[in-house]
């Protein structure tokens, strides 16, 4: 039994070792292979903040968009019947299914120049691709599912009785939402919001697409990691990457806290 | 009247919940909905507390209209068979909800909440959670978050269904003491007719969404309209087309004329009260309930021969 039990959990460790820790160690152990002074003139370049900055700018509208979003959906998909509701379904799911690339494609062809809308709004003087309103919709469009995702299923869990109670004791919907619903739901919107913004942040290809790729200019966090890489600025592009894998590492540690809570609540 | 129901119907696809049923209920009584699942009652409550909206037909409370009015702003106090506790809430909290809702005072909500935590018996728990509470303390926190408002009625959804045996028995008795307190229009949905006798002033059995009978539990028990009531507020025993209650079965040593002869199949004691299974000739099987005394000066056995005369005959005419 005891043997058993060791092998599988060196398997499951291995298995992450060589695919994970491995990889996300050696990137650490490259970066800082001379020393702490390239790394800091290449996290400082003006190029690399600029990239930072933008992929948090574009996670910044994203995240609390899509969360909206992802509250409003699940409870229309737990709470109402209506017309095409299998249909808001599956397109939820959609983004999943979908690669960043096509994606990205698609609002080329809808938002481009010669795109559905993209002439009408050029008169306008609005510029969708190869600009940051196109970065944030393709963002938008990979990091869709997460939140409806997790508090679907939380919200079919806690039933319809806790809100019954509050109609019965008069609060009105919105007052049931805020002190019922939304509390109830809230670990599920937490863990939602932190996927969100790890995707968010991580997004290479839809944006690439859509983004044009100038540096210092429509450069996310991740294609400038790209960049740095093809112009052979390896320590450009570990410490940015680092960077990235930091933030990402954060999120996965925030998240863990918050399954633990989870429980208590 | 504090509640009137005229003729209203709730359908749910092909189910008719509820059909064409009107009812009165008056201020300061307690009403309890009588009927097995599926008759109706839970439905026709939450129709009155407005977590319903009826087909047809118009709901009243205090003479005002409030078929159209939604569920918040009834001026209802209502209590889930499951609790519906905020589980995210205190205790305090949960009793204080409904006048958080109403923004009245900090100062005038501690008042409160501290007067019926005493009131429902839940003094020392007001920071606990409700999952650190017993069923049965979840119930009287809810009973109690219902009352905080001080509604104009108090709707009860088999509130003690989820509770064992024991407790549903305390909470009952203290419902009916609360009751005689506050005195607030109380309307209780049970299945069990023990419970709807003992606790409610008035007893509304309901069958296949209509409602087959009302009065008081006396009335109820002694003059039940038909089969199904008869058959439902109490144990019967048939005897031929007519019934039987089983403390009406006189069980004799020898015959008198009126008496029929039948066999002892089996006798049940249960402390003071002992049931006896008889078999008549015609292979009718009856229930007879006796005293222990009574048992004693007859001293009869199982497989003993005897004789019984029903006491009081039910018949009614038509087959419902």
């Amino acid at each position: 039994m005891t043997a058993r039990r060791w092998t599988v959990r060196l398997l499951a460790l291995g298995y992450l070792s060589a695919l994970l820790f491995i990889p996300v160690a050696m990137i650490a152990v490259r970066t800082f292979q001379n020393g702490i002074g390239p790394v800091w003139t290449a996290i400082t370049d003006p190029n690399t903040v600029h990239a930072l900055w933008l992929t948090l700018q574009i996670t910044l509208i994203a995240v609390p968009l899509n969360t909206i979003f992802g509250i409003c959906a699940a409870i229309a998909i737990v709470r109402y019947d209506f017309r095409g509701k299998a249909l808001l379904n599956a397109f939820i799911a959609l983004p999943f299914a979908l690669s960043p690339v096509v994606v990205g494609l698609c609002l080329i062809l809808t938002y481009g120049r010669t795109g559905w809308f993209g002439a009408d709004l050029a008169n306008q003087g609005i510029q969708v691709i190869f600009a940051l309103p196109g970065m944030v919709l393709a963002t938008i469009f990979v990091s869709l599912p997460f939140v409806a995702r997790e508090v679907i299923p939380v919200l079919r869990e806690i039933g319809t009785e806790q809100e019954q109670a509050a109609a019965t004791l008069g609060a009105s919907s919105a007052q049931t939402f805020f002190r019922v619903t939304l509390p109830a739901i809230r670990w599920g919107v937490v863990y939602g919001v932190v996927l969100t913004t790890a995707r968010s942040i991580g997004e290479y290809g839809a944006v690439a697409v859509v983004s044009g790729r100038i540096i210092g200019v429509t450069e996310t966090a991740t294609i400038h990691v790209n960049t740095a890489y093809q112009s052979f600025d390896k320590v450009g592009a570990y410490s940015t990457a680092l960077v990235l894998a930091v933030t990402a590492l954060s999120t996965v540690l925030i998240m863990n806290l918050v399954n633990t809570r989870r429980g208590e609540g | 009247m504090a509640i009137s129901v005229e003729h209203v119907t709730k359908r749910f696809g092909d189910f008719v919940a509820v059909d064409d049923v009107s009812l009165e209920i008056e201020g300061g009584s307690l009403t309890a909905l009588l009927g097995p699942s599926g008759s109706g009652k839970s439905t026709l409550l939450r129709v009155i507390a407005g977590l319903e909206v009826p087909d047809t037909g118009t709901v009243a409370l205090l003479g005002n209209d409030v078929t159209r009015v939604p569920a918040h702003r009834r001026g209802i106090g209502f209590v889930f068979q499951h609790y519906a506790a905020f589980k995210h809430m205190t205790v305090a909290k949960n009793i204080a909800f409904g006048l958080e809702v109403r923004k009245r005072s900090k100062s005038e909500i501690k008042d409160r909440v501290a007067e019926l935590i005493e009131l429902v018996h839940l003094d020392g728990l007001g920071d606990r959670y409700p999952s650190q509470l017993s069923g049965g303390q979840r119930q009287r926190m809810a009973l109690a978050r219902a009352l905080a408002v001080e509604p104009e009625v108090l709707l009860l959804d088999e509130p003690f269904g989820a509770l064992d045996a024991r407790v549903r028995k305390d909470l009952r008795d203290w419902l009916r003491r609360l009751h005689d307190e506050v005195h607030v229009t109380t309307v209780i949905v049970t299945h069990d007719q023990e419970e709807a006798m003992e606790v409610a002033d008035r007893v509304v059995v309901m069958q296949s969404g209509r409602i087959e009978q009302e009065g008081d539990p006396v009335e109820l028990y002694e003059h039940p309209v038909n089969k199904f009531v008869m058959g439902f507020i109490g144990p019967v025993s048939h005897l031929g087309d007519a019934m039987v209650r089983p403390h009406d079965i006189q069980i004799m040593l020898s015959p008198n004329g009126t008496t029929l002869p039948a066999v002892v199949e089996r006798i049940v004691r249960l402390g003071f009260e002992v049931r006896v299974n008889l078999e008549l000739d015609s292979g009718e099987r009856l229930t007879a309930q006796i005293t222990r005394d009574e048992l004693d000066d007859l001293a009869i056995e199982q497989g003993a021969s005897v004789f019984v005369r029903p006491r009081k005959l039910q018949e009614f005419s038509n087959a419902t």
